[in-house]
């Protein structure tokens, strides 16, 4: 190889591929410390206020006394009622969409409709809350009104991720099921939606945990910050996890900031719980796709 | 088989069973009503709302008056400096969320091995989900303090903080969205670069961006429609004082920002202060609107497809 000597262009052309991939690759692990930065800096502060107290009291004036009882169990009224209004819904809408309408002009309006419902900003939707529930139908602002306002706003997400999984599921599928006599319905519910379970749930754990941590939508119908009480029934007025830790982050005392850290850690673990358990569920599709049985 | 066994004629069941068809397909259909019903309540709510605004003000005040001060008096509905507010913190966020979504995109399709690339996504995508007043309080309590260290004179609300929050915060969507955009890009026509003699950076800036251009400009379009509709990190960093001039280092208003404000008040339905929330609304779902409409259109006509 003695005859071979890179051109100092070519050199030139390397060093700079070689800076770039360097670049790069800085810059993406640099995102990832960052992240790494958020979750430690909450933990340090948030740690010391985390104990049974914190999970077993109501918030108080006072940071040594205040707790985050009332949200967490307004987050889960909340998103148990979310989840029996969203899921079937829309689950419903991704079947019909995908096994009974043909596609033509009417289910491309709709999807491209259910593609900018998913764009619109959670503010413009907590506004349609405050207008049509709490104010219009006269729910006030109770559970109902933010399950409800909820509901709406991650519908679009259910949607997609949905029929993204049902269109998964191949053809010869149906074709087996219809040529045995089945109905649409049957074909539907008893093949197609069994194999695009996972896919569907996978959507709707991630859909629910967007969910959990809205805040703009709850302020906008008018959650309260203060709730020293349970709620009892759906109709009743409630605080929620993120409404909390705004509430304590807006004050200016260093205290109150530690509390709001030590329900972020709270919140944290929940919503990384149900992501976790999302991307479980479509690593273990994503492999049983890949050797069927 | 033998009618015995059957106790109702075929027929009849194969009826029933249409029958029971027909109800189930209404009820799908009226559940997919549902998001049409949405969209029309949403758009049908924010005109109504805006057209009593607009009795009360005109459009030339509300969209070039320069003042805003909706709940003192004298009052002036100008949305002017709720829009600049928006655009500084949007702007700040695209300069910080689009050159290293990209970089980490590139890398992440061209560069990282697959052990990297499991372990980032998910990094990635857990990023995505934490929600945006984890963002405010990180910002509140992380970045101003830092920035403080080194500008001085930084206010404790500024945009400077809320715009690079909310450019953390878009980041994941552009890196995500980017990295499927680029590695849809067909592994032939960088090996055909590579076989010509191109280096891995000529590969990336000549073949792969080129090709998998739209779904990149898309994923931009769609990360500075969520920063502009986003609310409660701008809320907490930037603070709550409308301001036109041009800079980073005080505090500003959003428009989100202001819908937060006055929601949090106890303003009376029916009042100007209340409809002044549905045009700023509906001003916000109409960019964000027009926005999303745009990178649908790019993704479905600038799309190079390869077989």
């Amino acid at each position: 190889m003695a005859g071979f000597e890179p051109s100092a262009q070519l050199q030139r052309r390397h060093r700079k591929a070689m800076f770039f991939s360097m670049c790069c690759a800085t810059v993406t692990w640099l995102g990832t410390v960052l992240l790494a930065t958020l979750l430690i800096q909450v933990s340090i502060e948030g740690f010391k206020w985390l104990d049974l107290q914190f999970l077993t009291s109501f918030p108080s004036r006072f940071p040594y006394k205040a707790g985050i009882k009332s949200a967490l169990v307004g987050t889960l009224w909340l998103i148990s009622m979310v989840a029996f209004i969203s899921i079937p819904i829309g689950v419903a809408t991704a079947l019909y969409l995908e096994e009974f309408v043909q596609k033509g002009r009417l289910s491309r309006i709709i999807e491209v409709n259910i593609a900018n419902l998913a764009g619109v900003p959670s503010i413009v939707y907590g506004i349609i809350g405050l207008a049509i529930f709490v104010r219009g139908l006269g729910l006030e602002r109770s559970l109902v009104s933010g399950a409800l306002t909820m509901s709406l706003l991650i519908l679009p997400i259910i949607v997609i991720a949905s029929r993204e999984a049902i269109r998964t599921v191949p053809e010869s599928t149906r074709h087996a099921a219809f040529a045995l006599g089945g109905t649409r319905w049957q074909t539907a519910w008893s093949h197609v939606l069994p194999e695009a379970f996972p896919g569907i749930l996978t959507g709707i754990i991630l859909a629910l945990s967007r969910a959990i941590g809205e805040t703009a939508p709850l302020i906008m119908i008018g959650a309260l910050t203060y709730v020293a009480f349970l709620p009892e029934g759906p109709m009743d007025s409630f605080t929620a996890l993120p409404i909390q830790i705004f509430n304590w982050v807006s004050r200016p005392q260093q205290e109150f900031h530690e509390l709001a850290a030590g329900a972020i850690i709270v919140l944290l673990v929940v919503l990384l719980t149900m992501n976790g358990t999302a991307i479980l569920i479509r690593h273990r599709a994503e492999k049983l796709s890949r050797n069927p049985r | 088989m033998s009618a015995v066994h059957l106790s109702i004629p075929a027929s009849i069941r194969r009826r029933r069973i249409a029958w029971g068809e027909g109800i189930i397909k209404t009820l799908l259909a009226l559940c997919t009503l549902v998001s049409v019903v949405t969209t029309a309540v949403i758009i049908f709510t924010l005109v109504d709302e805006c057209l009593g605004f607009f009795d009360n003000v005109s459009p030339v005040e509300f969209f070039l008056g320069t003042r805003w001060v909706p709940l003192l008096e004298p009052s002036s509905y100008g949305v002017l400096p709720l829009l600049w507010g928006t655009l500084t913190v949007t702007f700040g966020a695209a300069l910080i969320a689009i050159p290293i979504g990209l970089a980490s995109a590139i890398y992440l399709s061209e560069y990282a091995s697959m052990r990297v690339r499991s372990f980032v996504k998910p990094v990635l995508e857990v990023l995505a989900g934490i929600p945006t007043v984890v963002y405010g309080y990180f910002a509140l309590t992380f970045i101003t303090p830092l920035l403080r260290t080194m500008l001085p004179d930084l206010h404790v609300f500024n945009a400077l903080s809320g715009a690079i929050v909310v450019g953390i915060m878009v980041l994941p969507t552009i890196a995500t969205l980017s990295d499927n955009a680029l590695r849809a890009v067909p592994d032939n026509l960088r090996q055909a670069a590579y076989a010509l003699g191109a280096t891995s950076y000529e590969v990336t800036t000549h073949v792969v961006l080129p090709a998998g251009l739209s779904g990149v400009m898309a994923s931009f379009l769609l990360a500075i429609s969520r920063a502009i509709g986003e609310t409660m990190a701008v809320t907490l960093a930037a603070g709550a004082t409308p301001n036109l001039s041009f800079t980073f280092q005080e505090s500003i208003q959003t428009m989100t920002a202001y819908i937060v404000q006055v929601s949090l008040g106890d303003t009376p339905a029916g009042g100007i202060a209340y409809q002044t929330l549905f045009a700023v609304a509906a001003y916000l779902f109409v960019i964000t609107l027009l926005l999303n409409i745009v990178s649908q259109f790019i993704l479905n006509r600038y799309r190079e497809t390869y077989e």
